[in-house]
């Protein structure tokens, strides 16, 4: 059942299948909503939540109502007026400190949680989901007491209640990214996991109740978009955070206009990913790897446009090629494996659908040779060489393990390249000249911009968009700035 | 010498300011600049669609120079433009007298400020990198740094009630100084100010298209620059009359980055400068030794 072989001609890949049990796991058969501190029923109808490795149900997951939404922002806005904006940012770092403690006292737990509901490799959400969400709750956590020296002027002041909606590509990193400013900055929160990945962040809950975390600080409310629409339109919240598509993250800030509530949006993004001819290329290679099949290519910084100057394009893409056919595709909760199953059906019609235009639109498709399993939702590591800048695989977020591959002669035209996209979220550069770099780096459109690496995060690093990608920043002092309104900044 | 000689005076022509030169409107239109008391004091360019779409270009043209110049250089030109304006004190304070209808002492008092701001944000153009960015100790083998950088062409509806020059001026230099490139719709009911406030600008190494001033009706042109997309960011501080919910929405197709209106002259703030600039965070790998 677990596919690890890439051919059979290449005995020395087969590894013995090493997958992590699910016995640490402790799944409740259904679960509610996390309002007021305890799990209540939700008034919509519950849904399924699936592995999409296998296709069978984990668990059954309450459906937020309108009514369920009104009852967490109230339940918040209760917390915030009677209990935590009076606490000291001493006792909030305290809890936030326990909160990553607890984390990484269940990190296994979690990580196989994550993987079984996400499809994410284990040793992805292993060794970089569930350590950077510690890791995230433990640089807030110092900073709860500290925030006049945040460099938004003397006494800033939390926002209040804030509402956030996270997707399904990171879900737990994703929910720390927001709780953990959140929290530290003294607002309270009502968050919603995606639709496709609840798990993680119910477990979360627990974590809080041990955390002995006050009942409404933090809400976790589960549905689907209209779940989210009536959160971030709730007029009783003072602040929306968004980290998902460019088109949602445009609708909310169209219907957040003038209602005064702070908006910050992590949106859709294609990366550039520029190969000089001076680039060390196996450290390159590696890291359009890590740029492009990270997560199955499920992020919004991901590398997907690769740049490649002209004259070491053929040695860059058969190299590519090579350690692809060597990448383990198969059981998200396998040690050995590399990629993941692709989230849902949906998404993989999506990449599905858009590679087809690729292939129509003329660039040369190719797949990494790997078995596919016959359940759930995958997707081969593919590659499209000569993609022109028109193509809309060029254009559009894919959002999944597909490289475009682009040539260019100059840097000039390599920056050209890079920016001709509405998006601006990262990019990343490879050369071993650091002149070069830096002044590449100064004339990129992009909020995140990787020299000789990829896809590193960590929370004391700002994280954020130019353009289309969305405003604001996650991470370190610039994040805290998204959760508190300054008044101190004036030439008096 | 004791016979009464009174000079005719030589009145101006007041226009748009767009790449650096003084076109009349494209469309060929005018509006009545009256004074408090209805008295006509000059003919205004009313500024079109087309004019506002012009003035977008030559804000992107002027886009990469200015933002490349380095922040002493910028620094240094916003601190000509409060020498000049200093030096056209008298000519300022007689405008903002004529068109808004207040005292000498208000009028000089509103010119004083207005030039001690652009000495204000001067001094700010090499030092808010450092206080905006952030040196990043990220976990692991690598450099790490975080620099704000402009955002790119900002759209602004100037201040209307009052503050004709101060207003202006408190929202063009917290954008220019930083490196954006800006198109602002002047005070409509008080625009010869900011006319004027144009030639400083073209005479301070201030390059064309830095700063584009149109006159005219912010509700017809507010519109058009809202749901540009070349526009990066729109500073709505002037806009509490127009239906400036809307321009936001419109402002969203493009997630431009907005601030909300103002009542009166936006006071100087680094919040300001920093409000329509970009974080960038670059990470470079350190190598094993």
């Amino acid at each position: 059942m677990t596919e690890i072989s890439t051919s059979p001609t290449h005995s020395f890949l087969d590894y013995a299948p090493a997958p992590e049990s699910k016995s640490i796991l402790h799944l409740k058969k259904s679960y509610g909503l996390f309002i007021g501190g305890e799990f209540v029923k939700g008034s919509g109808k519950p849904f399924l939540t699936v592995s999409p490795s296998t296709e069978e149900t984990i668990a059954e997951i309450a459906n937020a109502s309108a009514k369920d939404v009104d009852a967490a922002v109230a339940a918040a806005r209760k917390a915030y007026d009677s209990t935590w904006r009076k606490l000291s940012g001493a006792d909030r770092g305290k809890y936030l400190f326990r909160i990553a403690r607890l984390v990484q006292e269940r990190a296994r737990e979690l990580a196989v949680a994550e993987s079984l509901d996400n499809g994410k490799p284990i040793k992805e959400s292993r060794d970089v989901d569930v350590p950077l969400v510690a890791a995230w709750f433990f640089y807030y956590a110092g900073w709860a007491d500290k925030l006049d020296y945040a460099g938004l002027g003397p006494n800033p002041k939390a926002l209040g209640v804030a509402a956030q909606v996270i997707p399904w590509n990171f879900p737990l990193l994703m929910l720390a990214w927001k709780i953990a400013p959140a929290l530290a900055a003294g607002n309270t929160v009502v968050i919603k996991p995606a639709e496709t990945t609840p798990l993680s962040a119910l477990i979360f809950a627990e974590i809080l109740q041990q955390a002995d975390l006050p009942a409404g600080v933090v809400n976790i409310i589960t549905g689907a978009g209209d779940t989210g629409e009536a959160l971030v339109n709730h007029p009783d919240v003072n602040k929306v955070a968004f980290t998902g598509s460019t088109a949602v993250g445009r609708a909310i800030a169209k219907s957040t206009a003038g209602s005064g509530k702070k908006l910050t949006l992590e949106l859709g993004g294609k990366a550039a990913n520029i190969v000089f001819d001076d680039a060390p290329i196996d450290q390159a290679v590696e890291g359009i790897v890590n740029g492009i099949f990270f997560n199955q290519g499920h992020v919004c910084c991901a590398g997907s446009r690769l740049l490649v100057q002209e004259n070491v394009h053929e040695e860059v893409v058969e190299r590519l090629k090579t350690r692809l056919a060597t990448l383990r595709l198969g059981d998200p909760l396998d040690k050995n494996t590399d990629i993941g199953a692709i989230n849902s059906r949906e998404q993989l019609d999506r990449i599905r659908t858009l590679s087809d235009i690729g292939e129509k639109e003329g660039a040369e498709r190719w797949t990494a040779p790997c078995v596919i399993p016959d359940k759930g939702f995958w997707f081969a590591p593919t590659i499209f060489d000569n993609v022109s800048t028109s193509s809309t695989i060029a254009r559009e977020e894919i959002f999944g393990p597909v490289l475009s591959v682009l040539t260019f002669r100059t840097p000039a035209e390599a920056i050209a390249k890079a920016n001709n996209t509405p998006y601006g979220l990262s990019a990343g550069i490879w050369s071993d000249k650091g002149s070069k770099i830096l002044a590449v780096a100064d004339e990129l459109r992009a909020g995140v911009i990787w020299a000789n690496t990829f896809n590193r995060f960590d929370p004391a690093s700002p994280f954020g968009g130019y353009k289309e990608s969305g405003y604001g920043r996650e991470g370190g002092r610039h994040g805290l700035a998204a959760y508190l309104s300054s008044a101190g900044w004036g030439a008096k | 010498m004791g016979c009464e000689m009174t000079r005719l005076a030589v009145p101006k022509t007041y226009k748009l300011y767009i790449g650096g030169k003084f076109p009349r409107s494209e469309s060929g239109r005018t509006y009545e600049v009256l004074s408090k008391k209805g008295v006509f004091l000059a003919n205004a360019s009313l500024a079109s669609r087309k004019d506002a779409r012009d003035a977008v270009v030559a804000a992107r043209a002027a886009l990469g120079g200015w933002s490349g110049a380095t922040g002493y250089n910028r620094g240094q030109v916003l601190y000509r433009i409060a020498e000049l304006l200093e030096g056209r004190r008298d000519q300022f304070v007689e405008e903002v007298i004529a068109t808004e209808g207040v005292s000498k002492a208000a009028a000089t008092s509103q010119v004083d400020i207005a030039i001690d701001a652009w000495v204000w944000y001067a001094g700010w153009a090499d030092k808010y990198v450092q206080v905006a960015g952030n040196g990043n100790p990220v976990s692991g083998p690598y450099f790490n740094l975080s620099t704000p950088e402009p955002t790119g062409v900002v759209a602004i509806v100037a201040p209307q009630q009052g503050n004709s020059l101060l207003g202006l001026v408190s929202v063009i230099a917290p954008a220019i100084l930083t490196g954006n490139t800006v198109v602002v719709i002047a005070s409509e009911a008080a625009p010869l100010a900011a006319v004027s406030l144009a030639e400083v600008l073209a005479t301070s190494d201030v390059p064309g298209g830095v700063v584009n001033i149109l006159t005219g009706s912010p509700a017809e042109i507010a519109p058009w620059l809202a749901g540009h997309a070349d526009v990066n960011a729109l500073d709505l501080a002037g806009a509490q009359s127009l239906d400036w919910v809307d321009l936001q929405v419109v402002a969203a197709d493009t997630l431009k980055r907005v601030l909300a209106p103002e009542s009166g002259a936006p006071a100087p703030s680094l919040e300001r400068i920093v409000a329509f600039t970009e974080t960038k965070t670059v990470w470079h790998t350190k190598s094993l030794l």
